[in-house]
């Protein structure tokens, strides 16, 4: 079992870190896929498999296809020059400077924490539906007047008539 | 049984049923047209999917100069991959299963929502416009379908209570889900065409506008992929109907329970054959309009009222 975990470990890591400096926008898309599922796969390792087929059939399966399809239809190919200017060595030393010292922080607040011991037990749906129904139901509500927000949004850039040329579509 | 026998005949049964439908469809097809169809290989032209297949394998693979090699190359696998492994949660008989996961109807939604890479990403590194366009209406098409295929599967999860498929076939002895359920079948057997772009649905390859959509490129097995891809699909979501609304391996006992699984598959799939005989292809903005204004309110009502049932009778 903990080879599988770190296999799948490596593998979210790798690729994305191969997302993160990868030129071509779409395989960049398609490595962080591929972090994912590997995040999928640790999820379903540590006893949560509603939450691992969730994070495919959400984030790969739903989110990451609108990525690509505004990638494709914008058409972002390959990299362009004031990419070449933002990914010029000298521009990186002081985000990494910063960065190593939040890792340094973030090492010593981990030391110091005390990690409660893993629950041993196979998290089945029924029981998340219920701890989110009852315990966590303020914050499913708080994400549903998000999500509204955002259908609000699209309702409102979507009424906007356009004028339409095309003789079957015309009402 | 021996767990290596029921990976193999799981397999099995799913390619050749997959490569056995090419023939089935091309004389289904001419049955309804009122012409012959191919019957000069061997008995019946049955020898038919063995020449086509040996035609496929000796075809140039040709990889276009202009396209994104690597995704080109990789994007029919992705098809066969997840409709493939998506068998592995299909309960084919009792005991005969692959993998009898308690997130069986989560790992098939999963796995079809990651099919639409395939298409999408084959018809964008081709490179092409007609293929890109192809793969655009797919992302669309396959999005929206998407949404409610799970919400009409959810009713029958409701009643059953659970997400494993083999368990919902046993929560079926009472009766079929397909009478209480009949809304979500409905709604789901739609999507089920649409999530495998085929006529009336197959507006991603439209061969009179688009040549031949996001595939337009592929050439030798790797057109193959996609091809056989398809009766794959076909035959994925007939067994899925077959096990979430029609009992799947629940029937009389003369017969071994595979036998009854089958048979309700091939039922579905000659429905499916029966409607790319008979149905013309919806426009692109219609397609959008019959999922979005129809079917999925009839899906989330559907949802509503088994919920209000359960709860308060």
């Amino acid at each position: 079992m903990n080879f599988f975990f770190y296999l799948a470990a490596a593998i979210a890591l790798i690729s994305t870190i191969m997302a993160i400096s990868g030129r071509n926008a779409i395989h960049a898309l398609l490595n962080l896929i591929i972090s994912l599922l590997a995040v999928s796969v640790i999820f379903y390792l540590l006893d949560a498999p509603f939450i691992a087929a969730l994070e495919v059939i959400i984030y790969a399966g739903a989110i990451m296809v609108l990525f690509i399809f505004v990638t494709m239809m914008l058409n972002i190919g390959t990299e362009k020059k004031i990419e070449k200017r933002w990914l010029n060595p000298r521009v990186w030393i002081v985000p990494s400077i910063l960065a190593a010292l939040l890792l340094v922080d973030f090492i010593l607040i981990i030391n110091g924490l005390q990690i409660p011991e893993p629950v041993d037990e196979t998290l089945n749906t029924k029981q998340v539906g219920i701890s989110l129904f009852s315990t966590y139901v303020l914050a499913v509500e708080i994400a549903g007047i998000l999500l509204m927000a955002g259908v609000i949004g699209a309702y409102h850039l979507g009424s906007q008539k356009k004028k339409v040329t095309h003789r079957f579509l015309k009402k | 049984m021996n767990y290596l026998w029921i990976i193999l005949g799981v397999i099995f049964i799913a390619l050749s049923i997959a490569a056995g439908l090419i023939w089935v469809e091309r004389r289904l097809l001419s049955v309804w047209q009122d012409r012959l169809g191919p019957n000069r290989v061997g008995p019946f032209g049955l020898a038919q999917v063995i020449a086509d297949t040996l035609k496929l394998f000796f075809k140039e693979d040709w990889v276009p100069p202009f396209s994104d090699k690597v995704v080109f190359t990789i994007a029919p696998g992705i098809l066969m991959v997840t409709i493939l492994l998506t068998f592995a949660v299909i309960p084919f008989g009792p005991e005969f299963c692959v993998f009898d996961s308690n997130i069986g109807v989560l790992f098939f939604l999963g796995n079809s929502s990651l099919g639409v890479y395939s298409i999408v990403l084959g018809g964008w590194a081709s490179n092409n416009k007609y293929s890109l366009i192809g793969a655009m209406r797919a992302s669309a098409q396959m999005l929206t379908y998407e949404v409610f295929m799970g919400l009409s599967l959810m009713g029958v999860v409701m009643m059953a209570d659970t997400f494993s498929f083999s368990e919902i076939v046993e929560a079926q002895r009472g009766g079929w889900f397909i009478l209480p359920q009949f809304l979500g079948f409905v709604v789901f057997f739609i999507a089920g065409i649409a999530e495998t772009h085929r006529l009336p649905f197959d507006i991603p390859e439209a061969e009179g506008e688009l040549i031949a959509g996001y595939h337009s490129e592929y050439s030798g097995m790797k057109f193959g992929m996609f091809f056989v891809g398809e009766y794959l699909g076909i035959t994925l979501i007939s067994a899925i109907i077959a096990t979430m609304f029609f009992g799947g391996w629940l029937g009389p006992s003369f017969l071994p329970p595979v036998f009854w699984f089958l048979l309700k598959t091939f039922i579905f799939i000659g429905v499916f054959i029966l409607l790319r005989a008979s149905l013309p292809r919806p426009r692109y903005d219609q397609l959008m309009k019959l999922g979005w204004k129809l079917l999925f309110p009839i899906a989330l009502l559907n949802l509503l009222v088994t919920g209000a049932i359960l709860i308060f009778l």
